[in-house]
């Protein structure tokens, strides 16, 4: 079976920086994946380079066995891949049913406004944003907001969506809220990549974990293996551990 | 419906204009549908896709030259204006596809610039253009009333067009996809958005009357020359009466004109010294007092916002 | 050897244009501002240094001091009492308001001054002075020489003086500049100030240079957009850099096309780099 989402040698270099380097990683349908990596590991811009945004240096990138790797963003988007933003981008001056709508509209085959409202009423229900549907979504607080980045990711009816920390900035109730949620998406049959660096968001939702260190792939495989790898705790929990020793007096 | 029905009145008291026999009225009355154009065609780029343009004198300055030229050629007047729309839209798809990946101030001195560079150009190119001398028209053999009548009948048509080319748009995908290119254009890419495209559409859109309307003018006026049909001010006060009215509304473009119609008429005219320190003044009170426009005031009034629960 | 002629011109050229658009692209990268006042702002300096000299029989070349102090105080009125309160607004909003301000001032200047083209005539010209087969003006050296000094000295104090790196810190990040206690209108005036400063300046050195008029001041606005985009923004390398490329492009472009089409030229150079090189010349995004 080939698989749904998969990635041959991309590199992305900026100037002399390779953000992302040679990294190579198959996705099969309905997989949760993790891809966690300490900051600057080049996570973000791997999705990026994926969606399009900052077009590979090298290697190449297949959706279905069909070549990506010089789709603009939008096209990939309406071939089935949708994507939360780390920062998320709301339309703040469009009320939370509008934003969903918008992706229902553009991506996800509804042809106008009325239509793209109704087709996504449900997901509204399911992301919590019912309440709030008419108000402004510059007035959303942060869990609603990553919420409605879900919701609108979910109206472009993806088969595949990746999370871009999706997680940052939430107290436990609310991540576990949002895990149970990716859960319940999950297995409506869309594969999820889940781009995190809490480490126990990743541990209890992916059946896989690939780690970033230095743009590039150092360790890919069932989570507790990974955890185990030596170089993955190097790179990974070493600094970061090393990190929290210094704050300390 | 209730669009449709504002744009169909607001016909109606305009074409009954004519009615008053008053030549001055009738040219405040093609001045005023000439500023309705100028301004709703700006707002397609500018209002709804949130990009600060200040190509509109280009476009028109680009119109009314094609349509004179091809005039002096013995194209017939009204196919001349047409294709003085269709150069100045084939122009700015051109011109939008160099510079709409620019942002804010970038894009800005970009579309600035573009006109100062065709005026350039028509000035140093006299065998085709006349130059600095500028054009005369050919002359019609129309009684100066009737001339008068068909210059406001076709600039009202042209402003009927273009402000029911908004409503089109505004219900539109169209339309609701540059409200979403306005407030995040990253967002609008991810949502499967063809950004560029959508804006190149609102680019040539906000073209396209104003070219039609360059050529009205040139036929009106008899005579054209690059200040006066690249006039900076041609590019300022659409924005101005945008701004005046609501940004990216539908009816607030036609409200700002005709205000600052009102203003040219009764202040400016008797503080000719002064008039264009008249206009930075309303500029500098407009963008202190009411950034949102006088809809945004008349809105709040009816309905007040709803609290978020 | 018409070449080094023109060399020569297009160096004394560049170093006016450098400082004509030093101020200008200071206040664009710190305050994210497009002055469109800055024109004016300079005819303003030239009438100053003018009316001192005709009047008060001051040479331009001391004028340029109180010329530029009194545009500064302008400058940071203007900035203080209007600009600051939509500093954050979009792009347009800021845009047209000092596309307004413009109009206030430069029909001020025209009712004040007429349309009609003055230009300061010294009674002691400096002569030429010459360089190998090179002939130049030595007033308009001097001019040259006092512009890159004032261009150079503003480097200098954004460098070592605490207004100048508070200035520095709000342009690299004003949120941050803000956090570690820096009152950001404060330095926003400020800054507004000192553009104002070196547009007032400039206009008393090129008073003996150019005939001036409220009219001609969007020519020296316009040459501003040129070298910042030739030369990145928000930095005073940059706007040097600029204004050298602007100054030869000018004097050579002139020889080939006629020196009626060297604005043009310009223009169509503009929109080449803003077409090739969105991110500016020194890789900052155009962003908002």
């Amino acid at each position: 079976m080939t698989p749904l989402l998969s990635l041959t040698g991309v590199t992305r270099r900026f100037g002399g920086l390779k953000a992302v380097d040679n990294v190579s990683l198959s996705i099969g349908q309905g997989e949760i994946l993790g891809l966690i990596g300490p900051n600057g590991a080049g996570k973000s811009t791997l999705i990026n380079v994926v969606t399009g945004v900052h077009p590979a240096t090298a290697g190449q990138v297949r959706f279905r066995g069909q070549d990506i790797t010089r789709h603009k963003s939008y096209q990939i988007a309406r071939l089935g891949l949708a994507r939360t933003f780390q920062i998320v981008q709301p339309f703040p001056r469009m009320t939370v049913a509008e934003n969903v709508a918008a992706g229902a509209v553009f991506a996800g085959g509804a042809e106008n406004l009325v239509q793209g409202r109704a087709a996504t009423r449900d997901l509204l229900r399911l992301t919590k944003l019912d309440r709030v549907a008419e108000a402004p979504a510059a007035t959303l607080t942060l869990a609603q907001r990553k919420r409605l980045e879900l919701a609108k990711g979910l109206a472009m009816r993806p088969s595949v969506l990746l999370l871009d920390e999706v997680n940052a900035g939430l107290n436990p109730t609310e991540i576990d809220e949002a895990l149970a949620l990716i859960r319940h998406i999950a297995e409506t049959g869309i594969t999820i990549v889940v781009v995190e660096h809490l480490m126990k968001v990743v541990m209890s939702i992916s059946q896989r974990l690939a780690v970033l260190h230095q743009g590039q792939l150092i360790a890919e495989g069932k989570p507790d293996v990974v955890m185990d790898n030596r170089a993955v705790v190097e790179a990974y929990l070493g600094p970061r551990y090393a990190a929290s020793m210094e704050k300390q007096p | 419906m209730r669009n449709w029905l504002v744009l169909l009145i607001g016909i109606a008291v305009f074409a009954a204009l004519p009615l008053l026999h008053d030549n001055y009225m009738l040219r405040l009355g093609t001045t005023l549908a000439m500023y309705v154009v100028l301004a709703q065609s700006w707002n397609f780029i500018g209002g709804l896709a949130g990009y600060p343009s200040f190509a509109t004198a280009a476009f028109f300055g680009l119109g009314a030259y094609a349509s004179a030229m091809l005039q002096l050629r013995g194209i017939p007047m009204v196919g001349s204006w047409c294709v003085g729309g269709l150069t100045a839209a084939i122009f700015a798809a051109l011109i939008g596809g160099a510079i709409l990946h620019l942002r804010g101030h970038y894009f800005a001195i970009a579309s600035l610039v573009i006109a100062e560079v065709l005026r350039e150009t028509i000035n140093s190119a006299p065998a085709f253009t006349g130059g600095g001398m500028g054009l005369n028209l050919p002359v019609m053999r129309l009684g100066i009333v009737q001339q008068s009548e068909l210059f406001f009948y076709a600039m009202l048509l042209l402003a009927a067009v273009c402000v029911g080319a908004a409503i089109v748009v505004q219900k539109s995908k169209l339309g609701f996809g540059l409200r979403c290119i306005e407030q995040s254009e990253d967002a609008a890419n991810m949502l499967g958005i063809n950004t560029y495209g959508y804006k190149t559409a609102a680019f040539v859109l906000s073209s396209v009357f104003v070219g039609v309307a360059g050529g009205i003018y040139a036929s009106w006026v008899h005579y054209i020359e690059p200040p006066d049909v690249f006039d900076v001010m041609l590019s300022i006060k659409p924005i101005v009466m945008v701004l005046l009215g609501g940004l990216g509304t539908l009816f607030g473009p036609a409200l700002g004109a005709a205000i600052i119609i009102v203003f040219e008429e009764v202040v400016w005219r008797n503080f000719l010294m002064i008039h264009e320190a008249i206009l930075g003044a309303i500029i500098v009170l407009l963008v202190l007092f009411i950034p949102n426009g006088l809809l945004s005031l008349v809105k709040r009034r009816l309905k007040p916002l709803k609290p978020v629960p | 050897m018409i070449y080094l002629q023109i060399l020569a011109n297009g160096i004394v050229l560049g170093g006016l244009y450098a400082c004509i658009a030093v101020g200008f692209s200071l206040v664009w990268g710190v305050l994210n501002v497009i002055n469109m006042l800055h024109g004016s702002f300079i005819v303003l300096g030239a009438y100053i240094a003018y009316f001192a000299y005709v009047y008060g029989g001051i040479h331009p070349f001391v004028a340029l001091i109180p010329c530029g102090v009194v545009l500064f105080l302008i400058g940071y009125a203007l900035q203080a009492s209007v600009i600051n309160r939509v500093i954050t607004a979009p792009v347009l909003i800021t845009l047209t308001l000092t596309f307004g301000l413009n109009l206030i001032l430069n029909n001020a200047m025209l009712a004040a001054f007429t349309a009609d083209y003055r230009k300061v005539n010294l009674a002691h010209p400096l002569g030429s002075i010459q360089i190998g087969p090179v002939y130049l003006p030595g007033d308009r050296v001097a001019a040259t020489i006092l512009a890159v000094a004032l261009t150079i000295l503003l480097y200098w104090l954004l460098r070592n003086s605490r207004i100048g790196r508070a200035i520095v810190a709000v342009r690299m990040d004003h949120e941050a500049a803000a956090l570690m206690g820096v009152d950001i209108s404060r330095i926003n005036a400020i800054t507004f100030g000192i553009g104002a400063f070196m547009a007032g300046a400039a206009g008393a050195l090129l008073s003996i240079i150019y005939p001036i008029s409220p009219i001609g001041s969007s020519a020296f606005l316009f040459r501003a957009f040129v070298v910042c985009i030739l030369g990145g923004l928000g930095s005073v390398p940059g706007a040097v850099v600029g204004g050298l490329a602007l100054g030869l492009i000018e004097s050579f472009g002139g020889l080939v096309f006629g020196t009626e089409h060297v604005t043009t030229l310009a223009f169509i150079l503009l929109l080449f780099l803003l077409f090739v090189r969105p991110t500016g010349l020194l890789g900052k995004r155009g962003y908002e």
